[in-house]
């Protein structure tokens, strides 16, 4: 078997996961702790990609990404390179995709919070960057490991936005979950078998661990 | 000297509180639930802001309605100490003691006079309600705070537990050289406690007694809130 689309399908996975905690954290503690009109307007926008069908979102993306799409032509602009079907234009839909997955664990930590101990820090005179590394972040770690966990999983996983914008480019945009299906397609079942044997595996440790976290994300306050 | 002359519209009534509180002296906001006393506590502490008014600490202006002044907690020095849930739960005893102080001899010496060294390695959720509170008034007093605000401190504790704080802060209270205001609902402790009242009630405009020596004063002084309040 070849091993590249589940490399590849983990590097897009872990590029994706870092990039979408440092894009969550902050959008979910503001969600968490500020109240605006409107506010239910952008959390069912974030939320969309959890309804729509990956190809009405690949497809936008692509249409985007595409040389005259106002993200293809920033990224030209940036790189000199086309954002089309590169592991670049993965990562950037994968980000969207997966973002409802990262938000949503980080801001329930975060509003399981007792709202006073944020008061107690400004009353003790930290600042709002303070408070966050040296009270919210210790409180809230294993929201935002389940959070990491569950955006790992769902990019390693995804398929249909991926086959709309990436296509099956081996070794740049051929990820795990389209080698199975090209495996499938070609009558090649043991290969497909074990590759999907090792994304279960891997999917079903994944959840295993976020469940686990999430029996202990109780805060004991007293 | 703290001075304080504020006003806020609430839902339905107008808070309104008119008094002073000099270093070394304790004040007890008394009134029935509802009436605005935590509120009040909150406004001193600047996390919420009245609508006009002033409160000024040692010639110096924290809030100010007609100058636009308003400063952060931060910036007031306080010590603050709820009902409950005012430690940090990732933390232990001395974690908490040491949030603001880093240096150790006052954070040993703070658990040494609040006598909590020997839950010093222990998180909040492992040690009982009156040690919660003996490590909170430790971490409101770690960084010589220049106002102490007591939110119904001694409220979720048992009776023998809470006489025995209520007599150890009358003792801090003689130690202290800084205003400390305490809000409850507890009249015994009002009768303990209080140097001066101030009772906070929606129906009456802040009737006010202030006699800090004599006992008596203080009694009467009670039998008055008692005719009317309660």
């Amino acid at each position: 078997m070849d091993y590249t689309p589940l490399l590849l399908s983990a590097k897009l996975a872990l590029v994706c996961t870092v990039l979408l905690l440092l894009i969550a954290t902050p959008a979910a503690y503001f969600l968490a702790f500020k109240n605006f009109k409107g506010k239910f307007l952008i959390e069912s926008l974030i939320g969309l990609p959890l309804v729509v069908p990956p190809t009405v979102l690949g497809f936008y993306m692509l249409i985007l990404m595409g040389p005259k799409g106002p993200l293809g032509k920033g990224w030209i602009y940036l790189t000199g390179g086309s954002l089309a079907f590169t592991f670049a234009g993965l990562v950037f839909a994968s980000l969207l995709h997966a973002i409802p997955f990262a938000l949503q664990p980080i801001k329930a930590s975060f509003e399981k919070l007792d709202g006073r101990l944020l008061e107690m820090t400004s009353v003790l005179g930290l600042s709002p960057l303070q408070a966050f590394f040296r009270v919210v972040l210790p409180n809230t770690i294993n929201g935002l490991s389940a959070a990491a966990m569950l955006s790992f999983a769902h990019t390693m996983g995804e398929f249909g936005i991926i086959l709309m914008v990436g296509g099956s480019i081996p070794g740049k945009t051929k990820v795990a979950s389209i080698a199975i299906y090209e495996y499938v397609e070609n009558l090649q079942y043991d290969k497909a078998a074990l590759m999907s044997l090792v994304m279960i595996a891997v999917s079903y440790a994944i959840l295993i661990s976020v469940n686990y976290l999430n029996s202990r994300q109780e805060i004991n306050y007293a | 000297m703290l001075e304080v002359a504020i006003k806020k519209q609430m839902p339905g009534f107008t808070l309104s509180a008119e008094f002073s509180c000099r270093n070394g002296q304790l004040v007890v906001f008394t009134g029935p639930s509802g009436a605005g006393k935590t509120t009040l506590i909150r406004i001193l502490a600047g996390l919420e802001s009245a609508d006009q008014g002033s409160i000024c600490y040692q010639g110096r202006t924290w809030y100010d309605s007609a100058r636009g002044i308003h400063l952060p907690p931060k910036s007031r020095e306080l010590g603050y100490v709820f009902q409950e849930h005012t430690l940090f739960p990732h933390l232990s005893v001395k974690g908490n003691v040491g949030f603001m102080q880093k240096n150790p001899n006052k954070v040993n010496a703070l658990l040494r006079v609040f006598k909590i060294q020997h839950i010093a390695d222990h998180k909040p959720h492992q040690i009982s309600g009156g040690e919660r509170q003996r490590t909170a008034f430790a971490q409101a007093l770690a960084k010589d705070p220049k106002l102490l605000l007591l939110d119904e401190p001694f409220s979720a504790l048992d009776s023998a537990t809470r006489n025995r704080l209520q007599y150890e802060l009358k003792k801090l209270r003689d130690k202290l050289s800084i205003p400390i205001l305490h809000v409850t609902h507890d009249l015994t402790e009002v009768e303990y406690l209080a140097d001066k009242i101030v009772h906070i009630d929606r129906k009456f405009p802040v009737p006010r007694y202030e006699q800090p020596k004599t006992e008596n004063k203080v009694q009467s002084a009670l039998k008055y809130f008692k005719s009317v309040a309660y």
